[in-house]
């Protein structure tokens, strides 16, 4: 029984993400470009490091988008875009960004995982 | 705001029309010069201290003093002079009244913009944003509400200073169309780092149109309601901003009749949509820490939402 507990609590074998590190830079300047930290302390961008929205320090680890949507790379890249659509009800509203900035802003944010 | 310090080619190494240009090329020039005077006393060195003996004798003789430390700079500096202020001089040309004219005001730590008319009357209030025609110039006229502030567009042109209890006259000019960040260039306290804006060159034919467009907006009714208008008034927001057309008639912060259409938010330091209104209003202070907005924590997101929404069709 023990065992099985400790086994249980094995780190997993490899990330949950393979991130693509040129993309997640690009992301990161769509990031700041969008203004996203005005609501989210955001790894990584120094300022400004919004408190009204939940930080998203550890972001790869989460495993639900807003608590609603599994967080996968096409979940979050719509959610970026459109959170409302993804998650109805959702505070944070559509942000005027493309599909692959999208994709882009979502690589960083999976990049920022701090335990890798 | 960002944009006006940082880049490549470095802003204030790339003008966008007439009058940074002049003080681009004095710079370059001055530049140039300090290299070759530098490369000068550099050999001088040299010689002084390894080169021949027959150099040495040369260069410690007297004539070396007349020739390099009196004739050389006499004659460099006097013909710099000349030419500077012969290259600046049309920079304090007469003011000829007929340029479009704009009154802009340093405030802790914003910028109010007001266009003027000919008659120098406030006919539009913005803030954080100045819109001019490409390729002719525009007269601004440099006041501060508090502390003294400095107006600096880097492509555009040198820094003036804001004085309070003084207008400061600065012509800038456009050569093309395109969007230029500026800042306060003049320490004025806390959040004086955060304290931009954008100016916003349009081909004469869009600058035609953008004028109208707002005149037209100013002069029709404010229709625009909803919840997000009624949660503006009772949340008090009037007190300090303006809104054309609506009961909103407070004149401490900027004027909120366009800020719908405004590139940025804050003070030239965030791009302006709904998440950045949201964020902005909800917690200004945790952006901007010490600027004269609170944060309005005790609005739900679904008010700040419905507020944003409102504040955008303020076009």
């Amino acid at each position: 029984m023990c065992v099985l507990a400790t086994a249980g609590c094995k780190a997993p074998e490899k990330p949950r993400y393979t991130v693509d590190t040129a993309l997640a830079e690009q992301g990161r300047a769509v990031i700041e470009r969008a203004g996203c930290a005005a609501c989210h302390e955001i790894p990584g961008v120094a300022w400004p490091r919004g408190r009204w929205g939940p930080s998203l320090a550890g972001f790869g680890d989460i495993g639900l988008i807003a608590g609603a949507v599994p967080n996968t790379a096409e979940n979050l890249s719509a959610f970026l875009r459109n959170a409302p659509a993804v998650k109805p009800g959702s505070t944070m509203p559509p942000i005027p960004i493309t599909p692959d900035e999208a994709r882009a802003a979502a690589a960083y944010l999976y990049g920022i995982d701090d335990d890798v | 705001m960002f944009d006006a310090l940082w880049g490549w080619p470095p802003p204030v190494l790339d003008p966008a029309g007439p009058y940074a240009d002049k003080v681009t090329v004095l710079a370059w020039v001055l530049l140039a010069l300090g290299v070759i005077v530098t490369a000068i006393v550099c050999a001088a060195l040299w010689v002084a201290i390894k080169g021949p003996a027959r150099w040495k004798q040369r260069l410690g003789g007297e004539s070396a003093v007349w020739i390099g430390g009196i004739a050389f700079p006499g004659v460099v500096l006097t013909a710099l002079l000349f030419w500077g202020l012969t290259l600046t001089a049309d920079l304090t040309d007469d003011i000829t009244g007929t340029e479009p004219r704009i009154r802009v005001t340093g405030e802790m730590w914003w910028f109010r913009v007001q266009y003027l008319d000919p008659a120098g009357r406030v006919v539009m209030e913005d803030a954080n944003e100045i819109h001019l025609p490409v390729g002719q110039p525009v007269v601004l006229e440099l006041r501060s509400a508090d502390v003294i502030h400095n107006f600096w567009v880097p492509h555009l042109s040198g820094k003036k200073d804001m004085l309070p209890g003084r207008t400061n006259l600065l012509r800038i000019q456009a050569d093309k169309a395109g969007q230029f960040g500026g800042v306060c260039a003049e320490y004025c306290g806390g959040p004086h780092a955060l304290m931009g804006f954008v100016a916003i060159a349009h081909q004469p034919a869009d600058y035609a149109r953008w004028q109208q467009g707002r005149m037209g907006r100013l002069a029709q009714v404010n229709a625009t309601g909803g919840p997000g208008r009624q949660l503006f008034m009772e949340s008090g927001c009037g007190a300090c901003h303006r809104v054309a057309g609506t009961e909103a008639n407070g004149l401490a912060g900027p004027d909120l009749t366009h800020v719908g259409t405004r590139a940025t938010l804050g003070a030239g330091i965030l791009p302006n949509h709904r998440g950045t209104l949201i964020g902005w209003i909800g917690d200004s202070q945790g952006i901007k820490p010490g600027n004269r907005m609170p944060s309005y924590d005790t609005l739900s997101a679904a008010e700040l939402t419905a507020i944003a929404g409102w504040l955008e069709q303020q076009q």
